[in-house]
């Protein structure tokens, strides 16, 4: 266990005072490293939480430099950032507020060459991107280097939460499971097409953040093989139970997929993370 | 038969989770179907009957960030 000092037992008290956490568990936080992709709507409020939780390492990945239209949701950069890439700016937000916290910044787009020695380093990730072929080559990296991943996603006034961990039993489904391949060219719309309350972010993304700590930590019940789905407009939230499917491409009993896949974009506005 | 879709009661004559998928005119690939509070695995909508006064949920795949 780590030794605290004087200022990390003062800034994380209210952590260690909790009987689920304790110093034991703080210490385990602050050993723990977290892989994001996307430094954006999603990522904002998962950097933000676990950065002040005190996750030891966490690394980012975006392509993306800030814009005056991010602004609207993701909070973890500022007007001043305007043009610097996203991944810098969320460093600087991590630093000033929590010193403890080691980020490893990824400035460019993650994929089939990258993405397993990158998953590999770190013991949790959280998928934030704001693109289909991305969140498949981030599930089946995940898959292959059996990595817990907590993956959101929203639209409009709609946001959805899952954990997967298809190499925890065999019953666990991963994303696939769920939807097995990208949706067509232009059949699914995304952020960059269509509006998203700013505020969703938040209630979405924290929502991941608190899976991430229980992960890591090992208390209460996982949200694996359960979606949560968010609903804005009429205030609801819904938890589905999830299966695995026995045909899933990816984890099923004849699976197919044996490699990663890289999957076109379907759409040339997304170009980076968020 | 009376289904409840999405919180409203609809008439259907689908028998399977797959017709019901195609009287709605949905793309399947961009879709996941609750039945009665869990999910249906995708490889079994051709087997899944719908039954009267079944609650079925279609949950649209969403990707932003």
């Amino acid at each position: 266990m780590i030794d605290f000092t004087e200022e990390q037992i003062e800034r994380y008290s209210r952590h260690i005072i909790l009987p689920e956490v304790g110093a034991e568990g703080q210490s385990k936080l602050l050993e723990s490293k977290v892989f994001m992709i996307g430094a954006g709507g999603l990522g904002s409020p998962v950097a933000y939480y676990l950065a002040a939780a005190g996750v030891g390492t966490i690394g980012i990945a975006d392509a993306d430099v800030v814009d005056m239209s991010n602004l609207q949701r993701q909070i973890i950069h500022n007007q001043d950032r305007v043009g610097i890439p996203k991944v810098e700016s969320a460093r600087e937000t991590i630093q000033s507020l929590n010193p403890d916290v080691k980020v490893n910044t990824y400035n460019y787009r993650i994929d089939a060459d990258n993405v397993r020695e990158i998953v590999r380093e770190y013991d949790l990730i959280i998928d934030g991107c704001d693109n289909f072929p991305t969140r498949f080559l981030v599930n089946d990296a995940c898959f292959f280097e059996r990595k817990p991943l907590i993956s959101g996603a929203m639209f409009r006034f709609e946001g959805q939460v899952a954990t997967f961990k298809p190499h925890s039993s065999k019953e666990a489904p991963c994303y696939r499971c769920l939807y097995p391949e990208p949706p067509p060219a232009g059949l699914v719309p995304s952020c960059s097409e269509a509006g998203i309350l700013g505020a969703l972010a938040g209630a979405v993304g924290t929502i991941q953040a608190v899976e991430a700590i229980k992960e890591l930590l090992g208390i209460g019940d996982s949200l694996a093989g359960r979606l949560m789905v968010f609903d804005a407009l009429r205030m609801e939230w819904k938890k589905l139970k999830l299966h695995k499917d026995p045909a899933c491409p990816l984890c099923g009993e004849h699976a197919t997929i044996t490699e990663l896949i890289t999957y076109e974009q379907a759409c040339e506005l997304q170009l980076g993370h968020s | 038969m009376q289904i409840q879709l999405n919180g409203e009661t609809r008439e259907t004559t689908a028998e399977t989770l797959q017709q019901l998928v195609a009287e709605l005119g949905l793309e399947a690939r961009t879709i996941a179907i609750e039945l009665n509070r869990e999910v249906a695995p995708r490889s079994r909508w051709s087997e899944t009957p719908v039954r009267d006064n079944d609650r079925i949920e279609i949950v649209h795949m969403i990707g932003g960030g």
